[in-house]
């Protein structure tokens, strides 16, 4: 870099930069939160669909699976599992519920959590309403 | 040691390095588990092993960052720290709150944790990389406050360095987008979104600063070359960070329900990220070409070279090669994503940390500048076994990526996750070879601490 080029010049391209760019994102922000309503799916969250987030979070289930594909990518992406399950509430309560307590032999498997049948109807809620959201026509296809 | 006060930073590097260690060894569980299903199930399940590896990540490279802080300011401030004392306690409020965590993920259902710790007051938990109990999170909030009003007092009472400026920023940037962490709306959308303000906003954004000040500070101590130039450079590289960083936020918001714009903002702005790492790059062989000076710790040089090339690599070639919105519709959420989360922190996060530690820890124990020549040679081989056996991984997981996306997503009679998943295996038995490479590398290092032999001078 050139003498002509100053410290000085570069800390303010920095910080007007940063200023500037942050400015732009807070109003593509505001932006964003104000069409979500059209996206979200938000007129469907009940009661059971928070219960259902609830259990989603105290389970970890993230740590395994991707959701709208953000999580880890040990076991299937639940997004679109409601659809991949043939939009069936009953087959998502009955693989849950059906994990063996000590795993299957040699291969991956989904740890038993007891849910109650309570909360097995509200992570099934939860996921349907997931699986609504609009994410852009994401994931490719039905496999996730 | 300059001034007596640096002393402080030397805790936080062993605790660094003891939870690296950890985390080494429940990644190694976990590549296992990927290939034997059952390995430790169900004591230890994946999602239970994951957040140990990830936590204890995080965890350490903040007991990188704070040590690094601790050690440089009193330096670029040419003051004392504003108070040791401080400093020394929020150390063992922050281990003792980090090693209670990983014992309760360890030792309990996570969803006990989630009852005992009280999470049903103040929901945070059960997100990635923010698994921690809302108790914990608060205690790391309490600990980067502490350790931001010692830093910025003893600031405030010394000179002002452009470096320790742009440490002070990184470090506050980094406790304010902390607190996102405690914004957890049921609607799913909105809980993604802002959780990037948290995730995005520290690697991409305000830890650069923090990545940019240590190097710039190591690579002044080391090469002699003019503080002017030196942070002129650290400016400009900083700039374009934030720059294509903070929109590049936008990469993140392809497909979970935000507006279909963020296609256009996230790809463009990301696009530029790689190159404030490339910049970094010819930024630090400049600067050791014009050194004035040689020298002795030859294994610190080595780290402050690969910190910019591997980051260079991890973040932005392999950041790049995914970033693009119609690419990254079919890589969402694949193992891509895994290989490129693998190498941009290993390069960008874990090599500076270790570079500061390799400059500073020496000075800590006494010596004049260096350790041994034996003990160099010791460090700079597990610098080698380290950093080579992270590029396979990294090859290994594009590897595995790349048929995975191909079978699920792109092929006409598309597979199902499981399925694939045993189709691909043979890549993940060799990550998982070199994930254990990565782990004698690691042994190695911490041996190198240990190896005596008379120390390097000035020459």
């Amino acid at each position: 870099m050139r003498e002509k080029f100053t410290k000085s010049m570069a800390r303010n391209i920095f910080y007007g930069g940063t200023v500037f760019f942050f400015l732009v994102f807070i109003g593509l922000t505001f932006d964003t939160v104000s069409v979500l309503p059209e996206r979200d799916n938000r007129h469907n969250i009940t009661e059971q669909v928070a219960l259902g987030k609830k259990v989603w979070e105290v389970n970890n289930c993230v740590g395994c699976h991707t959701l709208l594909g953000e999580g880890a990518y040990f076991a299937p992406e639940l997004g679109n599992v409601y659809k991949r399950f043939g939009h069936s509430k009953d087959a998502i309560i009955a693989f849950i519920k059906s994990r063996p307590v000590e795993g299957i032999k040699g291969r991956r498997s989904m740890p038993q959590f007891n849910l109650s049948d309570k909360e097995l109807d509200a992570i099934a809620e939860f996921l349907k309403y997931a699986s609504e959201i609009d994410t852009a026509n994401w994931p490719p296809n039905i496999e996730g | 040691m300059q001034y007596k006060s640096q002393a402080v930073a030397k805790p936080y590097f062993i605790a660094a390095i003891a939870l690296f260690i950890g985390q080494i060894v429940f990644g190694a569980i976990l590549g296992l588990q990927y290939v034997v299903g059952d390995f430790l199930f169900p004591e230890i399940p994946f999602n239970v092993a994951r957040m140990v590896h990830t936590n204890l990540l995080i965890i350490w490279l903040l007991f990188g960052f704070m040590g690094a802080a601790y050690y440089m300011v009193p330096e670029e401030t040419e003051t004392e720290l504003y108070s040791p004392k401080l400093a020394i306690i929020l150390f063992w409020v922050f281990l003792a709150a980090s090693v209670l965590t990983i014992i309760g993920y360890l030792a309990v259902p996570y969803a006990t944790l989630a009852e005992m710790t009280g999470n049903d007051l103040l929901p945070t938990m059960g997100r990635e990389f923010l698994e921690q109990p809302t108790i914990t999170k608060i205690g790391i909030v309490i600990v980067c406050l502490g350790l931001l009003f010692n830093i910025s007092m003893t600031a405030l009472k010394g000179r002002k360095t452009a470096i320790i400026m742009v440490m002070i920023l990184g470090l506050w940037g980094l406790a304010l987008f902390f607190l996102f962490a405690f914004y957890n709306p049921v609607n799913l959308v909105l809980d993604k979104y802002f959780w990037w303000w948290v995730v995005h906003m520290w690697v991409e954004g305000v830890w650069e600063l923090i990545l940019g000040s240590i190097l710039a500070f190591v690579l002044i101590k080391m090469t002699g070359v003019d503080r002017e130039i030196i942070e002129k450079w650290l400016y400009v590289i900083i700039a374009m960070a934030l720059i294509s960083g903070i929109i590049g936020t936008g990469h993140h918001y392809f497909w979970i329900g935000t507006p279909d714009y963020w296609q256009w903002w996230g790809s463009i702005f990301s696009a530029i990220e790689p190159i404030p790492f490339f910049m970094m790059v010819i930024f630090a062989f400049n600067m050791v070409n014009k050194r004035k000076r040689d020298h002795p710790n030859k294994a610190a040089m080595l780290w402050a070279i690969g910190t910019p090339v591997m980051a260079f690599l991890g973040a932005g070639v392999w950041g790049f090669m995914h970033t693009l919105a119609p690419v990254n519709y079919f890589t969402h959420g694949s193992q891509i994503t895994a290989a490129h989360g693998h190498m941009a922190f290993y390069g960008a996060y874990v090599m500076v940390v270790l570079a500061i530690i390799s400059y500073a820890m020496p000075i800590l124990r006494g010596r004049a500048a260096a350790n041994s020549r034996k003990s160099q040679v010791v460090e700079m081989w597990s610098f080698w076994l380290m950093t080579v056996s992270m590029v396979f991984i990294t090859l290994f997981l594009t590897g595995a990526g790349i048929l995975q996306v191909w079978l699920q997503r792109i092929s006409e009679a598309p597979m199902g996750f499981m399925v694939v998943q045993d189709k691909i295996a043979i890549f993940y038995w060799m990550r998982e070879v070199a994930g254990i490479i990565f782990l004698l590398g690691l042994i190695l290092y911490v041996i190198s601490f240990f190896v005596g032999g008379e120390e390097e001078t000035i020459s």
